[in-house]
């Protein structure tokens, strides 16, 4: 048994405690314990992992901890783990987030235990997708993360609940529906003998892993498909309505890990596993990206509901991940995964604070909220760390990434690409307007509603949690170096494959 | 001298130690009193100071020269911060002649303001906010001028950004502050998103962030020859090179005009007045405004190098500022204000100071590091001054509760303290001998002559409006007509002495200055005394002489422009002042309201952004992209509602679908195959 499979494990055990639950202290009992112990896993995967990464020679960059059981052998499927230094830090993260998470949802009523039920398996789905390199096993938990999103919405939401919930679970089906086609066909395009991701990108014996010709075709299919979940141009509008209506944690964990899958899988399986095709084609999605980036920051300034510009800042945010990775150098990835880390923590940490806002308002319309730094000062102090976060204020995540990745894309050569930085770079005076007209309006000036001038502070748990996630937030601003040259090593063999996949081709750019 | 690292990390301690420790516990209210946080801000000040002061003396007079006078460049601290592939982003000290020189200027001023504040902010809510984002400015401010590469500088740059604005939404309670500290970030952001793409192009181009630039031009080749495909050799890709680095320059220019508030980007910095005025003191009037100024003296040997044309982009446009500030600060009537537009004002000097540089040769290689030698002397004079002038317009609005200037008037015998530093601080402004504006101001303006004869008149005339304009302040405040309304409430009274105190400090290092300099620069005292022998553009040694025909004229001008405010502002009543106003209202009108600036900038912003571009957008989302897809999901419930006829349930229909299908199947098989 390998240690990496406890990542799945600890869920599943969790699912157990939670159907054996009698109440809801014995409901938060497994809850604590478990997200602890998910924790508490993966600092300690991070901390082996460094260890076990400086004892090896620098010029290699294989997969650790790998393990592989026959699951299906007809299809060559297996279930096999493996991690590198891209998944250890979107495995840290997910751990933060399910951690945070858990407690950002403490007084949530009603129906409880179920609730955690299908939080817990969500998180099941993200881990497991985080430690697999089988691209079946990947789409497994790919499936599994997302099915529990339709309930948690459905039932726990606001708002237009069902609408909401049916949007986004059709939307990511359609794009998981179009991401298996891809993953077939990079399956049987690369000679049907393995589902494994590092197998078929070592390409045995032969020049390209998958024909120029079906790469062509499968690559825009993998693509996009992942890029749905991404919140790529144009298939993002599934991100502002479930936003808006899924509850605090579900919202939190959503923005904050699954959305990072895409931007994973993107990297990890489309451009790892077709490298030819994603030099060739590659133009295509980072216009549309460098459109996403600015797109939601224009569209965030003038939303009135904050999770609305939550939502739409995500997508520009987001937007930027995938561009980053698509400007294919080492630099500019290791910026997309930074900027995966630091918006998935700023942005759970946004989440909650909306969701205890909203909590205690029942409100989110910018308009009909004002002076509640006065009220609420904790929650309202917070949530300028997390706005300051999100415009990159320098000492905290968002700065680093950000410029990680410009510096990285302008390391690409040409008018295009650099004309695209340019307009990326747009985003961070967007970002400020939004930002700054959000606190502005929310937290500055004087409550005129007498309802909530009686409204209290946060709570033990809700400071706890939030404390957490800004500590995350200040502690990757201030101490980026080892974050960066983890994910370094994770990124290296992925951007020697695309490297090397440019001398076949004319690319266009 | 690694202790130089404390200067840096004491504020963060303390704004740590104030901001954070701080929280309000439910039920056992504050951790620190108002004393103990104010305190705490102070003390950590206070040592910063001394361990400033020392940095100074140690470098200045302990340090051994170079071969050719110059004194060294020092790194006593450099880490790697964050590894960007061949890049890498640095955080460290450099020590040099201009990095200390700020450093004396940003801990003095910091700490009279620390001080100050104990008095003005005494009783306001929030008091331990604004100490510890007064610490986190000062902590910022010396980072930004102790960077050792121009990251660095950006780094600090956004820190010292966020914590104006911070500062400016203090009273965050009130709508002018809030929106006066969003104005400032965003107008601000807007001019470092240039600044950011001049450091990526910089960065890409000579392979480094750092400002020596030795050994690189290979590099900058090898940069451009990735641009264009052929030998790093050739002349094209030589001339690519050449050509580049101009341009990163003027975007870190604009990314420094905006900091710096010059025209058009000025708008932030009169309404940054609304926050507390110890805030305007230290931050919008001695120590961040200037930071375009530092950053350009800090590439300077770039600029001269390898942009020398292009610094004429900063002498215009700080020209042109100048002049236009002075105009304008000659008709507001809140006293902040005009402070405002005078600080633009000098700061624009200070500006063309750096742009007149030419590079020199041979002999006259002197006469190029004249204008660079007098920004940075008025950078540290004006900041003194200043700062001096607004934290006595603290103890004036402490006293009769208005910015207005028609609420003031004949305090000069409520407000003996006030008053004297004030006169002695205007004196300076307008370049009167034997005050230290005097010394920098003439000399900026000698190198604006040797520029070209336009520019030197130019700036002259501007000297003299600046006279004009103070001293025009100077009677609205403490002469003219006397507001007996007020008096009737309560007598204006002199400010208690922790506010006086940095008054008198700020005035006796004016009027020191001012004596020593003006008495070396003609010669009466050594010539080591003055402030060439430590700031030069080569680090060399520079003999300051005043130029007696520039000396002699600006010195008039400023006497008649006095003499000019006297007589029109002094009296009881203004009937000249009067008349001037009725003779040209619209003159006097357009330039109370900033000559329509700022309503531009809100047009453009709410009309064209917010409404054109944003909301369209947001439009165009909900309805086009969102709408393919409900209409996508539309699509197929209303296919599904179409064929579900088929299932209907009845076997009879079920047997003519199969009957027909049978039909059609036979059909095929005998016609078409």
């Amino acid at each position: 048994m390998n240690f990496l499979s406890i990542f799945v494990l600890i869920p599943l055990l969790m699912l157990f405690g939670l159907w054996i639950a009698r109440n809801l202290n014995q409901v938060r009992g497994v809850m604590v314990a478990g997200s602890t112990a998910l924790l508490a896993l993966a600092i300690y995967l991070t901390y082996t992992f460094i260890g076990d990464r400086a004892a090896m020679p620098a010029d290699e960059f294989p997969m650790l901890y790998t393990a592989s059981f026959d699951w299906f052998p007809a299809l060559n499927i297996k279930y096999s783990v493996g991690v590198d230094g891209i998944s250890v830090a979107m495995l840290l993260l997910s751990s933060i987030i399910v951690f945070t998470g858990t407690f950002a949802s403490w007084q949530l009523k009603p129906l409880t235990k179920e609730y955690f039920l299908w939080f817990t398996l969500l998180s099941m789905g993200v881990f497991g997708f985080f430690i697999s390199v089988d691209m079946f096993t990947m789409f497994m938990f790919y499936e599994i993360a997302l099915i529990p999103m339709y309930l948690l919405i459905g039932v726990w939401g606001s708002g237009k609940k069902e609408y909401s919930a049916m949007k986004l679970t059709l939307m990511l089906m359609g794009g998981s529906a179009f991401l298996m086609c891809g993953i077939f066909g990079i399956y049987f395009g690369a000679g049907a003998t393995t589902m494994n991701v590092t197998e078929i990108a070592a390409r045995e014996g032969a020049v390209v892993a998958v024909p120029l010709s079906l790469q062509r075709f499968w690559f825009p299919m993998t693509f996009a498909g992942f890029g749905v979940l991404g919140a790529m141009f144009p298939f993002h509008t599934w991100s502002p309505d479930g936003h808006a209506s899924a509850p605090t944690a579900v919202s939190m964990l959503h923005a904050g890990v699954l959305m990072k899958l895409g931007g994973y899988g993107c990297f990890r399986i489309a451009m790892y596993l077709m490298p030819e095709a994603a030099n060739e084609m590659g133009w295509i999605f980072l216009i549309l990206t460098a459109i996403s980036v600015v797109y939601g920051a224009f569209s965030a300034c003038v939303q009135t509901d904050l999770k609305y510009i939550n939502a739409y800042s995500s997508v520009s945010h987001c937007g930027l991940v995938l561009f980053a990775i698509l400007m294919m150098n080492h630099v500019a990835a290791t910026g997309a995964i930074l900027q995966m880390l630091s918006h998935g923590l700023m942005t759970a940490l946004f989440f909650a604070l909306i969701g205890m806002i909203y909590g205690r308002t029942h409100t989110r319309d910018v308009r009909e909220l004002a002076g509640l730094m006065k009220i609420m000062p904790f929650l309202a102090v917070c949530y300028v760390i997390a706005g300051l976060a999100n415009l990159g204020l320098p000492g905290l995540s968002g700065f680093v990434a950000e410029m990680t990745i410009f510096v990285g894309a302008f390391g690409n050569t040409g008018a295009f690409y650099t004309t695209l930085t340019i307009i990326a770079c747009t985003s961070i005076v967007i970002t400020a307007v939004y930002i700054l007209r959000l606190v502005g309006k929310i937290l500055y000036g004087v409550c005129t509603n007498e309802h909530h001038l009686l409204l209290t502070d946060a709570t033990w748990d809700e400071r706890f949690s939030v404390v957490c996630l800004i500590l995350s937030v200040a502690g990757l601003g201030l101490a980026p170096w080892w974050v960066s040259d983890m994910i370094g090593t994770g990124v290296g063999p992925i951007i020697d494959v695309l490297d090397g996949a440019k001398q076949f081709l004319n690319v266009p750019f | 001298m690694s202790y130089t690292l404390f200067i840096l990390l004491l504020p963060l301690f303390s704004f740590l130690l104030i901001g954070i420790v701080d929280m309000d516990i439910p039920k056992c209210g504050k951790v620190w009193s108002h004393k103990a946080a104010g305190l705490i801000g102070t003390c950590s000040l206070g040592i910063v100071t001394v361990l400033s002061y020392m940095t100074a003396w140690q470098y200045f007079f302990q340090t051994e020269r170079l071969a050719d006078g110059s004194l060294p460049t020092l790194v006593p601290f450099n880490t790697t911060w964050l590894p960007l592939g061949n890049l890498h982003f640095d955080l460290g000290i450099l020590l040099d002649p201009i990095s200390v020189m700020m450093l004396v200027v940003i801990s003095t001023v910091s700490l009279m303001v620390h001080i100050y504040s104990f008095g003005y902010m005494h009783g306001e809510r929030g008091f331990q906010r604004y100490y510890a984002f007064l610490s986190l400015f000062s902590m910022s401010m010396i980072g930004l001028v102790l960077a050792t590469n121009i990251f660095q500088m950006y780094l600090f740059w956004e820190l010292v950004g966020v914590s104006s604005y911070l500062l400016i939404g203090f009273y965050y309670t009130t709508a002018p502050a809030i929106a006066a500290s969003k104005k400032a970030f965003i107008v601000t952001r807007f001019a470092d998103m240039f600044f950011l793409v001049g450091i990526l192009i910089f960065g890409y181009y000579t392979q480094s962030f750092n400002f020596s630039f030795a050994g690189s031009e290979v590099q900058m080749a090898d940069g451009a020859a990735a641009f264009i495909p052929c030998d790093p050799q050739t002349a094209l890709v030589k001339n690519a090179a050449y050509a580049v680095l101009p341009i990163s320059l003027v975007l870190m220019f604009i990314g420094g005009a905006g900091k710096s508030a010059m025209f058009p980007l000025h708008i932030w910095l009169p309404d940054a007045m609304e926050g507390p005025t110890p805030v305007s003191a230290l931050i919008h009037a001695a120590t961040m405004v200037v930071a375009g100024v530092f950053q350009i003296a800090r590439m300077f040997p770039i600029w001269i190098e390898y942009a020398p044309q292009t610094l004429s982009v900063v002498v215009w446009v700080g020209a042109f500022t100048a002049f236009y500030a002075a105009a304008v600060a000659c008709a507001q009537s809140d006293i902040k204000r005009v402070l405002a537009f005078s600080t633009i004002s000098q700061i624009a000097f200070m500006m063309v100071a750096l742009g007149v540089c030419l590079p020199g040769e041979g002999e006259h290689l002197n006469h190029a590091s004249l204008g660079y030698m007098a920004s940075m002397f008025h950078l540290f004079t004006h900041a003194m001054f200043k700062a001096c002038l607004f934290l006595g317009a603290g103890c004036i609005i402490h006293a009769v509760h208005s910015n207005e200037m028609s609420a003031m008037g004949g305090l000069r015998k409520y407000m003996p303290v006030t008053r004297w530093t004030f006169l002695i601080s205007c004196l300076a402004i307008a370049g009167i001998p034997f005050f230290s504006g005097f010394s920098s101001k003439d000399e900026i303006i000698s190198a604006c002559f040797q520029y070209n004869s336009i520019c030197g008149w130019w700036m002259t005339a501007v000297a003299a409006m600046t006279a004009f304009y103070m001293f025009r302040l100077y009677y609205g405040i403490f002469w003219g007509t006397e507001n007996k309304e007020l008096h009737a409430e309560h007598t204006p009274h002199e400010a208690p002495w922790t506010m006086t105190l940095p008054l008198i400090v700020l005035s006796v290092i004016t009027v020191g200055v001012g004596a020593v300099t003006t008495l070396a620069g003609f010669g009466i005292l050594p010539e080591t005394w003055n402030f060439g022998s430590f700031v030069t553009a080569s680090g060399a040694v520079y003999g300051v002489h005043f130029d007696t025909q520039v000396a002699l004229t600006s010195t008039c001008i400023a006497l008649v422009s006095i003499g000019l405010a006297t007589w029109i502002f002094k009296g009881e009543t203004q009937p000249i002042a009067d008349k001037m106003y009725a003779a040209a209202p619209h003159l006097h009108r357009w330039a109370y309201k900033r000559f329509y600036l700022d309503e531009v900038y809100q047009f453009v912003t709410h009309k064209i952004i917010f409404a054109r571009i944003s909301t369209p957008i947001a439009w165009f989302d909900r309805h086009v992209i969102d709408g393919f897809f409900n209409f996508l999901a539309w699509g197929t419930h209303k296919l599904s509602a179409l064929i579900k006829g088929f299932q209907s349930g009845s076997v009879q229909q079920y047997a003519i679908w199969f009957f027909l299908g049978v039909l059609a199947v036979l059909g095929i098989m005998v016609f078409v195959l």
